[in-house]
């Protein structure tokens, strides 16, 4: 029998007030208490057929570590979630809960749902402090050596699952720190780096050695991983790192930037801190950012951060097609960002010095559903406006980057670019060449990579068992005569 | 870590390093760089490999001291390391077997041009050399160009060394002397570049400059480096550095190379002020 139905709406988290963050890079929500993470718990009816299980995608025990956090054992807790989970402080701040798990839990369809986005962080934040460990034993030794090219959540992942299922397990990354876009993309108050690196050297505690700036299709190619370097089996996760930019006039002046610029240095090289780190980024006063993703929402709020007077938020469609987390809209109104819905650009206009100096839109109505089953946007003729702007910033999307197809012709792509590669296995039509996340599903979630990842490491742990004795090599030679 | 294995000054400012860089150097071919990154707080800078030696697993870089993050590379010593390295990165130069080539170097770019003269010559392929700076000191690589290529002619502003002149002019001097090129390679300021394309244009002699645009990552996420080429976007990490002189919007990328001007010499103020300061 379920238990009774409490407390009706989530438990508050405690937040940074809107006034003091938009100044700050701190973290903006600072995450339940001990206490506040037992109250919430507690709300947990225990329902007999548990729907927030499948609403997760990697299939979390949500109602065993919920229940557990309400009788206060947290390091149980914590086991329940590693067992599914490598990344739980990650997905605990940045999943798209409304999306998932609680979409489905049954005490959202008449109240709010369990908060279970806000108690996986707590658990997994709370191990960190008490330095608890997954304590699963890695399997032996089995003489199979896989490379994983990219150190996004999908990588990551396959590269801990593989690494227990006892691999010799080495990533390539081409930046100079691993973590994709949880280092390059995601902001520190949303997604503070020392958390992301915690997670990290959790890898190298299983043995995983990590390369940094190794660009595969550079440095060595694929076919260089397997002949020259021995691998025996490879995993892709290379991401949607690829900007787009709109065709419209102006795109190149000076403070007109894609979002993975914008924030590449302001994370990643930590341009925020400039002088006393070297990489500037530009201090707008009248920011535009273009899209309605998170990454828009973090290009955003990055620039209220920086200084700027005014941040505009320019979206095509209406609030409700936004795509970005729905606490991450609330959080940047809050801090005081200007949403223009129903609005695009047509030119951007520069000064003599090539500067943008203001941005020409025009209004859009909402027309048919579009394949994405959005409705999409249809200019409205004559509605024409103009904004005083100094730095524009492009969060529309992502494409796949050229690096590793161009140099492995005999890997199939679709037309955009993105790897063909088996949703069950990650498996693509290049032996002993798999691939997951965003390089296979465009721009998606942290969630969704991982569990691309997992679903990988368990197609290569299986491919790697049926390799005849010497590896890759003597299976190329087999399948060559 | 990359460590420094032999340094030596160029010119003033301009320094050549002798990087460990193995994988690099046996992966590189003409025309690529790396992206570095000197120390945790630094900058990820572009650095085109000058050369490689495979046998000592080393590359060449040729770095003239303009801003904060060069300065502070340029400082260090054989024996240090380089935080990061990455590479190679970027497209090769497109180098047909026996082809002849006029490879023009304007001050530093001449630490571009070499390596590809270097590699025309080694695919059996006839080099012309057209080596230029302001004055005699500035003058870089001059015995190595001529080790690849004939005639490598020398031209200075001042006369104090060579030609007294701009590389345009000796390379008009090579056209009306008859000499014929499948291509010429320009490399150097952006006005040289400019100017060598106005000369090439005419003559429909097919021009190949290499743009340094600012980068980031150096690998096409981020967009930074773009350029137009002909009408349409490209990504100097990855498409380039080289492209058909003809078809580049130079005012553009001299424009964009502007961005950042006030921050960087707001770092090489602060950074002078600390090296003065004694030392705690
Ligand atoms: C700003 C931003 C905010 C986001 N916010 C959220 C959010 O709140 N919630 C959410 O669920 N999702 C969010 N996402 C989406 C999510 O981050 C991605 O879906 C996820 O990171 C994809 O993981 P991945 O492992 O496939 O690739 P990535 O995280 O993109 O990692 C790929 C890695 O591979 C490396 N790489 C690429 N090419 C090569 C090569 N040739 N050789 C070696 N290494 C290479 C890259 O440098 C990178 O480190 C956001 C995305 C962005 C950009
Ligand atoms: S669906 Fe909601 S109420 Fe039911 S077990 Fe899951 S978290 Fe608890
Ligand atoms: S430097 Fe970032 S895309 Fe070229």
């Amino acid at each position: 029998m379920a238990k009774k139905i409490g407390q009706k709406t989530k438990t508050p988290m405690p937040h940074v007030d809107p006034g003091v963050r938009r100044h700050s890079f701190g973290e903006v929500a600072t995450g339940y208490s001990v206490e506040l993470a037992r109250q919430e718990a507690a709300r947990c009816i225990e329902c007999k057929n548990m729907p927030c299980v499948a609403g997760c995608p990697v299939e979390i025990d949500i109602p065993a570590f919920v229940r557990q956090v309400a009788a206060g054992d947290f390091d149980g807790a914590f086991q329940t979630l590693s067992a599914k989970n490598l990344l739980p402080a990650v997905c605990g701040r940045v999943c798209p809960q409304e999306d998932q798990c609680e979409k489905v839990c049954t005490l959202g369809v008449r109240f709010e749902p369990v908060a279970i986005g806000r108690l996986e962080r707590f658990v997994a934040d709370y191990a960190a402090l008490m330095h608890l460990s997954d304590t699963a034993a890695p399997a032996a030794p089995s003489g199979r050596k896989v490379a994983i090219v990219g150190s996004g959540p999908a990588g990551l992942t396959a590269a801990a699952d593989l690494a227990k299922l006892g691999h010799s397990v080495t990533i390539f990354e081409a930046l100079h720190k691993a973590g994709g876009v949880l280092m390059y993309g995601i902001p520190e108050f949303r997604l503070p780096k020392t958390i992301v690196q915690g997670e990290i050297e959790k890898l190298t505690g299983l043995g995983v050695d990590i390369k940094t700036n190794h660009v595969i299709g550079r440095t060595f190619t694929i076919d260089e991983l397997f002949s020259e370097l021995g691998f025996d089996a490879l995993f892709i996760g290379t991401g949607a790192g690829l900007p787009h930019f709109p065709s419209i006039p102006g795109v190149n002046l000076i403070g007109v930037f894609s979002a993975n610029e914008y924030l590449t240095r302001s994370n990643l090289m930590k341009a925020y801190r400039f002088p006393e780190h070297d990489t500037p980024i530009v201090r707008g006063k009248n920011v535009a950012v273009i899209g309605g993703g998170n990454t828009a929402m973090d290009s955003v709020r990055t620039a209220l951060r920086l200084g700027a007077e005014h941040a505009y938020l320019i979206y095509r469609r209406s609030r409700d097609e936004m795509p970005a987390r729905a606490e991450e809209v609330e959080h940047a109104e809050e801090e005081g960002v200007e949403i223009v819905l129903l609005a695009a650009p047509t030119e951007l206009l520069g000064n003599e010095k090539s500067r943008v100096r203001a941005m020409r839109c025009v209004r859009m109505a909402l027309g048919e559903p579009d394949q994405s089953g959005r409705r999409s946007p249809v200019p409205i003729a004559g509605s024409e406006f103009e904004i005083a702007v100094d730095t524009v910033v492009f969060a529309v999307g992502q494409g796949a980057n050229p690096l590793i197809r161009s140099t492995t012709p005999d890997l199939p792509v679709t037309k955009w670019g993105y790897i063909v590669a088996d949703p069950e296995t990650g498996a693509t039509q290049k032996p002993g060449v798999f691939a997951g996340g965003d390089i296979v599903t465009g721009g998606a979630t942290v969630i969704s990579a991982m569990g691309a990842g997992r679903r990988a490491a368990r197609a290569i742990d299986a491919y790697l068992h049926r390799l005849p004795a010497g590896g890759h090599a003597a299976a190329d030679a087999f399948i060559s005569t | 870590m990359p460590r420094i294995l032999a340094k030596e000054t160029l010119a003033p400012d301009v320094v050549r390093f002798w990087i460990e860089a193995p994988a690099i150097a046996k992966k590189r071919r003409p025309g690529q760089f790396v992206i570095i990154r000197t120390d945790e707080t630094g900058e990820r800078i572009p650095l085109t490999i000058a050369d490689a030696d495979t046998a000592r697993g080393a590359i060449a870089l040729i770095v003239q001291g303009v801003g904060k993050s060069t300065h502070k590379l340029n400082r260090l010593e054989p024996g240090d390391t380089i935080l990061d390295v990455a590479g190679p990165l970027g497209q090769p130069t497109h180098i047909e077997p026996g082809m002849r080539v006029c490879c023009v170097g304007g001050g530093i770019g001449t630490a571009v041009v070499y390596p590809i003269a270097a590699g025309v010559r080694a695919a059996a392929g006839r080099v012309a050399a057209i080596v230029g700076a302001r004055t005699k000191d500035l003058i870089i690589l001059e015995r190595e160009m001529a080790a690849v290529a004939e005639p490598c002619i020398i031209t200075t502003d001042d006369g104090s060394h060579g030609r007294k002149g701009l590389v345009t002019e000796a390379l008009r001097m090579l056209f009306a002397e008859g000499y014929e090129f499948d291509e010429v390679v320009a490399v150097g300021p952006l006005p040289m570049m400019q100017a060598v394309c106005a000369v090439t244009r005419p003559l429909g002699v097919k021009t190949i400059v290499s743009l340094n645009p600012i980068m980031v990552d150096g690998t096409g996420m981020c967009g930074g480096c773009r350029v137009t080429i002909g009408g349409e976007q490209k990504f100097v990490c990855v498409d380039g550095p080289e492209f058909d002189g003809h078809q580049v919007d130079f005012a553009e990328v001299a424009a964009r190379l502007r961005a950042y001007r006030e921050d960087e010499a707001t770092a090489m103020d602060r950074y002078r002020a600390e090296l003065a300061a004694p030392q705690r």
